[in-house]
Formats: C-alpha cells, structure tokens, sequence
C-alpha cells in the first residue's frame, strides 16, 4: 500500500511485520522515532507476543538482543552514533557468536565536538565486527532492506546492521509502498535458530577459545561472510518476485555501461549524485554511479567488474580515517583493476555539512578534467583551517579549536543550506 | 518540481507544515518529499523546513536553495534570518501577519513581484481563534493553497485529518477553512485594485 510517512515510521512498521519477539534499544537522536513507533505499537498489543525491553544504556540493549537471541527470540535494536560506540564490545559478541540480531543504525556523526548530524563514521566504525552492513538510497530501499535483513540474519546466523541516514532519511517524508503481512510472511519464515539455550537441552554458548582453535572460528566467521555474497543477490532476486521491486542487493549500477568516469558513494546521497550526473550527460559527459548496498562483506568481485572500463573512479563518501584519507575508497581501490592513482576520493558531508549539486558539478568536472586531487574535502573553508594553523603556531594558548571556530562563524541559524 | 521552503520557531509547527504539505501534495497522486533543517529543536530558535512536490520520484536531498514559494511563519525573523534567499521575483511569499507588506518594510523588496503571488495571513490569529492554541501552520497551508494553487485546500484538509486525532484536527481544518477564505478575498481585492 503507497504511503506518505516519516522514514522512521516506515521502517518501524518494516520491523513490525517482520515479527520481531524482543525489541531492547536506548533512545539516541536520529533513531529515537523508530524505536518509539515500536514502544507504541507493542503497547498497543499489536504486536503481541513481542516484548520491548526498555534498558540503561546501548551496552545493555546490545546485550539483552544477546540475550534474546540466543534464546531463540527474533531480536532487535536500533541506534547511532556514541550509541552504537557504547555497546562496541556487545556488537563484536553478537557476531562472534553467530546471533542473527537485526539493527539499525541512523548514521551519525561521532564526537567530539558533538555532533547529532548525518555522516557514516559510526557504522564504519564497526567495519570489522563481522555484522552484515547494508546501506540504504532512499525510505523504500530501508523498510525493504529491514525484511532482507532479517531473512538474511537468520539463513546465516550472522547479526546484519541496515544503516540509513540519520535525519536525511529518517525524519523525510516520503512515498513508500508498505508490503502486506502475507508478503512478509512469504519471504520470511519463522525463525529457526541453529543455537538456542533451552533448559529442556542444555548447551553452552560463548566458550572461551585459546590458541587451538581461534583462527579456526575466525576464518569461519569470514568464511560465512563471503558465502553471504552469494547468497545476498539470490534473496534480493526472490525478494522481488514477492513484492515486485528492484531493492537490495550487493550494489547498484546507474548510467554504468559507457561511462569513463564512475562515481561510487553509499547511502541518500546517492540520489543527488544521480540527478547531477543525469545533468552531466546532458552536457555529453560519459559518467555514471555504482552505488554500494553491501558494504559487508565487501563485494569485491562486483565492483571490480562494475569498474572494469571506467578510466577514473570518485569515491565520494561521508567518512574520515583520519590521518589515512578515505575508508570507503580504501576497499575501492582494492577492488579497482587500474592504477590506485586513477581513484580518487572525495570526503563529503561530514556531521551533516549539506552536498549540493553545485559542489558534485565541480568536483566531478575536476574529475574529467583530470584536475582532481587524490583526496578532497568537499566544500571545506581552507581559509578557516589555515586561521586556525596561523593562530596555533603564533599563540601556545590557542584554545579549543572547536569553539574558536564556531565564535568565527557567528550565528548558525541565519543559514540555510 | 516545485520547491517550498517554510521558515518560523521551534514550537510552531514548521516541521509538520512541511510533512502535511507533502501528505496533501501524496494525496493529489503526487510524489512529495518533506524534510527539516535538522538539529535545533529548541523552542523559539529559528527553523527551516522543505517540501519539494513533482510527478515523478525525487532523489535530490540538498535542501532548497531556490524556493519556488516561501511560508514565513514569524514575521520576527525578517530581519534576523536570510529567508528570502534564492527566492526568484517570480515566487510565492506568503506571510503569517496581520499587517501588509508595506507595513513590515518589504515594500520595496518585493516591489518586482508579482501581487498576486504575495500574500498576508493572520494565522496565528485565526489558530488562537480556532484550535486555542498559537500554531499557525496548517492555517498557512491553507492560505498557501489558496494564493499558490499548487493543492486544493481539501487536499490539506484531508493530510492535517490524517495527522491530527479528530479533535485536534478539527480545530484546525477550520482555521485553514478561514484562512483560505481569507487569502481568496485578498486575492479578489488586489485583483480589483
């Protein structure tokens, strides 16, 4: 049924007809108004017998989806950035231990300075926890990819993370096409856990493993995650014979067959990426999109083929390894047949700095141009930065640079972009 | 794709007015995206929120630099925030005042638009008068309906219905009857003039 709701909402009735037995999550803006849609429709009854659990922290969430999980319960939690920092160790558990928990993550970014905005450098973070990650473009893909998700936990035992952006998507109002509870049903059976704790047949879980045997376990866990890769496309093609929509998936491919130059990106900013290069190809320009769904496991044979004729590859993305460059295009340019020198990144939007058309016209044009350094930060005040250098080598005392900065730029809210 | 951006104070319902804008334009068999300037969700700190409407999907999320109408839910913010910026002399400014253009000192701002895509409401009146409470935004809407004709005002009617509990909602579906009421006879007014 079409839809005109709040990402948040979407996603929260995703989850809903997904059956979930436990919901544990701690409030955290932007993921508040998902767990909150679930609070009030577990209060309702609606979605007896699931039971929401209200906990003191992310730590204690991740541990009680733990919990539940391995006591057979269909789990899940959602959160974001400090949040998800805060249950870290729970999150390397979940999939140490092979418990297929489902959660959210309404991208944020991570402090300091505080910052409620959207960028992805809480879920990659988390890169290499052993969680699936599967990126949502827009309000559809995102309630599609919570019923993927769960599907996909459970085939492999292994806890899937679906990242969202926070606010861009999660407070936007817009069109989605809610499936019935009898297409969900269809594609997601009831869960039947490989593990359980059961009193009536007892078992252990979580044993400690020495020198013996955990590479063994680690390999597996790796093992696994690459199966995934196979498996992922198969379930986003039966996913669309059910609910008749492209969605999910390892990748997605936009304007790729003859573009010299590919841009690769993962999330919302997807679409303003597309409309910028549908401008592109007006003005003749041959370039196009590879837009990441999966971003663990890390599909590398999909991207090297996608990549396989463009002359320069943008990678632009909202994430920092600071005093490295760029996360995203690290695995690119692994999986980039041509020179590194040929990938390029571009680090964008960070804590919620807004990616215009005009700012993507002219660094893909620099792109073309061949003008394009290996690593850029998209619309970054240089003159500020360098304020800020010139007053830390004059002055020992130079004090916080975040506040020394924000008393330069004066008042926020007179901007709107 | 047409592209409105509402300006007002935490505590108006300026984020809503977006949402329910984008409900009416869904409900026309529109596609609709509505978004706020997120963050400061403090009461009376100014806040900006969009709407774009178009008859096909939307994927753009930069926000609207060059609004095709503007809703001003504060008068207060003329002169303190840029809400004007990017607006072509052939947009839409709807205002929630009871005095004029002139009388706000915009006359000679707005003195290369066209009359008829400018429009004054005493919303927050009509909102006290109706609902009891000083939210003037889906009397705004209405008023938008009204001066723009981008969405019947039954359209808006239907979306703050969808919104609101019943009595909440008729609360308001009577202010944004009057103030569609009330733009349509300022429109015929200046018509005559």
């Amino acid at each position: 049924m079409l839809k005109q709701v709040e990402g948040s909402a979407a996603v929260a009735e995703a989850v809903a007809l997904c059956r979930p037995e436990v919901i544990c999550a701690y409030p955290i803006s932007p993921q508040t108004h998902i767990v909150e849609g679930l609070g009030r429709m577990v209060s309702a009854g609606k979605l007896a017998p699931c039971e929401f659990i209200n906990v003191e922290s992310e730590f204690a969430a991740m541990s009680v989806a733990i919990g539940a999980s391995a006591a057979g319960a269909r789990s899940y939690t959602a959160t974001a950035s400090q949040g998800l920092l805060f249950m870290a160790e729970a999150v390397y558990n979940a999939a140490g231990l092979g418990l297929p928990i489902v959660m959210t993550v309404a991208n944020r970014a991570i402090g300091a300075p505080i910052n409620i905005w959207n960028d992805h450098t809480d879920a990659l973070s988390q890169r290499d926890c052993g969680w699936i990650q599967l990126f949502a473009e827009d309000n559809q893909e995102a309630l599609d990819l919570h019923i993927q998700a769960f599907r996909l936990a459970e085939e492999l035992s292994l806890p899937v993370m679906v990242c969202m952006d926070g606010f861009i998507l999660t407070h936007a109002y817009e069109r989605v096409d809610m499936p019935s509870q009898e297409q969900v049903d269809a594609y997601l059976p009831p869960y039947e856990p490989r593990q359980v704790l059961d009193p009536a047949d007892p078992v252990s879980i979580g044993a400690m493993v020495g020198p013996e045997a955990f590479m063994e376990v680690r390999y597996l866990a790796h093992a696994k995650q690459r199966q995934a890769l196979e498996l992922i496309p198969a379930w986003a093609d039966e996913f669309r014979n059910i609910f008749g929509r492209e969605s999910g998936g390892l990748t997605h491919t936009y304007k790729l067959e003859d573009a010299d130059i590919v841009v690769v990106a993962l999330g919302s900013v997807l679409g303003t990426i597309k409309d910028t290069v549908d401008e592109m190809r007006e003005q003749g320009v041959k370039i196009g999109v590879l837009g990441i769904t999966c971003f663990r496991p890390w599909p590398s044979a999909t991207v090297r083929d996608a990549l396989s004729r463009a002359k320069r590859v943008v990678v632009l993305e909202k994430s920092l390894a600071v005093g490295m460059g760029g996360i995203v295009s690290n695995n690119v340019s692994a999986s980039y047949a041509g020179s590194p020198d040929l990938v390029h990144t571009v680090i964008a939007g960070l804590g919620g700095r807004s990616i215009t058309r005009k700012s993507l016209h002219k660094v893909f044009a620099e792109a073309v141009e061949g003008r394009l350094d290996t690593l850029t930060f998209l619309d970054l005040d240089h003159a500020m930065v360098e304020r800020v250098l010139t007053r830390e080598r004059e002055q020992r005392r130079s004090g916080p640079i975040a506040e020394s900065i924000l008393r330069e730029i004066g008042v926020v809210a007179a901007k709107i972009g | 794709m047409f592209q409105v951006r509402i300006h007002g104070r935490g505590g108006q319902g300026v984020v809503t007015a977006a949402e329910l804008l984008s409900v009416a334009a869904f409900l026309e068999g529109r596609h609709a995206q509505a978004f706020p300037s997120f963050g400061s969700e403090r009461t009376g700190a100014p806040v900006v929120a969009f709407c774009r409407i178009d008859d096909q999907p939307i994927r753009l999320r930069e926000p609207i630099m060059a609004p095709d109408a503007l809703i001003i839910q504060d008068p207060t913010l003329l002169h303190q925030v840029d809400v004007f910026g990017g607006l072509s002399p052939d947009g839409y400014i709807l205002i929630n005042t009871s005095r004029t253009f002139e009388e706000l000192g915009l006359g000679d701002f707005v003195s290369g638009f066209d009359r008829k895509h400018l429009c004054t409401v005493p919303a927050t009146e009509l909102a006290l008068k109706h609902i009891g409470r000083a939210v003037p935004n889906a009397a705004l809407l209405a008023g938008f309906a009204a001066v723009s004709g981008r969405i019947s005002l039954d359209s808006v009617n239907a979306a703050i219905r969808e919104k609101f509990p019943a009595k909440v909602a008729e609360g308001n579906v009577a202010a944004a009857n009057a103030a569609h009421a009330y733009v349509v006879a300022q429109l015929q007014e200046a018509a005559r003039a």
